[in-house]
């Protein structure tokens, strides 16, 4: 589903993303841990196209998508949830979900998806400025599922998020995964979160992947300050 | 009674002129954030537009589209040599825009000269009591009316609204879901541009036609969109109308000039009350 070689990008002549390597398999949910500033957001926001890569190849459902401009990449499948969620705040919450699939011909997901986050039905008509931030990452989550995305890249959902609702958001998410068949590449810090959900993790340091772990092994204290330091 | 009702009818003309003259900035600027200084000759393209349309023996109305079609498709053109560049820094685009402005008078004077022309619309009047009234005027209001309500129709209730707001507000997450913003920028400008020339068009029977008449306009245009505040269009209602009723009035009952010098009164006050803008405290914007 999504190859990258060697894929460097970062902001003007700085570089973060020093040759990352990896895959995602369809159906598969691989996590993404990491300290800040080794590149994580770095790395989503160059594979949506916000920041041009500078070097590296990105194969996405067949297609070589580096120089894609963003909009293109997002109609070609990837889904994308950014860290602090981008909800615009002028348009209520229904004017947000219909923005998922606004560019997207065929019939609207937006029954469906709602049927899944009944938390929404209630808020339809609510400004986005007007939510929690547990719901703003629930309304950027089915804003992005309403396009159909063929994968999901979600940064840091449970970032400034309550616990209680976090626990909420990774039950969510499994039982999505369940239902729809999710292809998912999650970028994260809460171990526990990227535990219950992945089926793969990569240890991000210094701008590359430099281990990969099961999600068990991140209960080991040893195997975790082995990979990270912590 | 009578005095009641011509009352109404000359504050109605004011809100109308001001809403024409403040609609496509409140597009351009108010929801774009483009300080565009070549506003008023956008007006004064529509107003020739029209000119030279009726001049070639087309319909007055005709004409008017005309205008809004060709100053729109002029306003994709600037947006697309000019202002895409420069979204986002202020003052290059404020000389830019200024730039424009002198360039779009040097260029229509040495087309149609520098003297005054007139547009005829070819409607009659309607005797009311002892006073009588140009039709033209009362189809004017109408046509704001219309305008306005077109623009918020648009804005709230299509896609293209929908994703035009989406873009002025965030641009980048509107592009991961798919929108490319270049062409909704390059759209919405032509839209604000094509509501600007039919405004200049609608003013063309009113006023003696130059190619400097848009310095006249530009001013009263900024100042409704800036009280109208962050809700651009029910912003610019709510300023017209005040501007409208107090310039109606005190023109009706003293002189023109001491009717602009009470909206500018206004302005100020108002501006020094609510900083932000009629429309300031308001959550929803629109």
């Amino acid at each position: 589903m999504l190859e990258i070689r060697a894929l460097r990008a970062g902001y003007g002549a700085i570089n973060i993303l020093n040759g990352v390597e990896l895959s995602v398999a369809q159906g598969e949910v691989v996590g993404i841990l990491g300290h800040n500033g080794m590149g994580k957001t770095t790395l989503l926001r160059s594979l949506i196209g916000e920041l041009p890569a500078s070097a590296g190849e990105i194969r996405f459902d067949g297609a070589e998508i580096a120089g894609w401009q963003s909009h293109r990449r997002s109609l070609a499948g990837l889904g994308y949830v950014p860290q602090g969620r981008a909800i615009f705040p002028d348009l209520t919450v229904l004017e947000n979900l219909r923005m998922g699939e606004a560019m997207r011909p065929g019939p609207s997901a937006i029954p469906e998806i709602l049927g899944h986050f009944p938390a929404l039905g209630d808020l339809l008509n609510r400004p986005g400025s007007g939510l929690s931030g547990g719901q703003q990452q629930i309304l950027a989550l089915a804003r992005c599922l309403v396009g159909r995305p063929k994968l999901v890249m979600l940064d840091e959902p449970t970032e400034g998020i309550q616990p209680s609702i976090v626990e909420e958001i990774a039950a969510t998410l499994a039982r999505l995964r369940r239902e729809l068949g999710l292809t998912i590449l999650l970028v994260e810090q809460d171990l526990r979160f990227i535990e219950a959900l992945a089926d793969r993790v990569l240890i991000i340091q210094k701008g590359r992947i430099s281990a990969e772990i099961a999600p068990s092994e991140l209960r080991r204290p040893d195997i975790l300050e082995a990979h990270l330091g912590l | 009674m009578h005095e009641i009702v011509i009352h109404l009818y000359q504050v109605m003309f004011a809100i109308g002129i001001f809403v024409l003259i403040s609609l496509g900035l409140a597009v351009i600027f108010g929801m774009m954030r483009v300080i565009n200084l070549a506003q008023g000759e956008f007006i004064m393209l529509g107003a020739y537009f029209c000119l030279f349309a009726t001049q070639l023996g087309l319909d007055f109305w005709l004409a008017v589209l005309c205008a809004g079609l060709g100053v729109g498709l002029f306003g994709i053109l600037v947006e697309r040599l000019l202002i895409r560049f420069l979204y986002g820094r202020i003052m290059d685009t404020l000389l830019a825009t200024w730039g424009l402005s002198l360039f779009m008078v040097g260029l229509v004077t040495s087309v149609f000269g520098p003297q005054e022309a007139g547009v005829d619309a070819k409607l009659g009047k309607v005797t009311f009591g002892a006073y009588s009234i140009a039709e033209y005027n009362l189809v004017l209001i109408a046509v704001a009316g219309a305008l306005l309500a077109l623009t918020f129709a648009i804005w709230r209730y299509t896609r293209f609204g929908l994703v035009a707001r989406s873009v002025m507000q965030n641009p980048t997450m509107a592009a991961a879901l798919g929108v490319n913003p270049r062409k909704y920028y390059m759209l919405t400008f032509g839209f604000g541009s094509a509501l600007t020339g039919v405004a200049g068009a609608m003013l063309a029977p009113l006023v003696g036609n130059q190619p400097t008449m848009g310095s006249f306009y530009v001013a009263k245009a900024f100042v409704t969109v800036i009280s109208g505040g962050p809700a651009p269009l029910t912003g610019t209602l709510y300023a017209s109308t005040l501007f409208g009723a107090t310039d109606g009035l005190i023109s009706y009952r003293t002189t023109q000039v001491l009717g602009e010098i009470g909206v500018l009164l206004i302005a100020i006050v108002l501006l020094r009350m609510l900083p932000l803008g009629i429309t300031g405290h308001s959550a929803r914007r629109a």
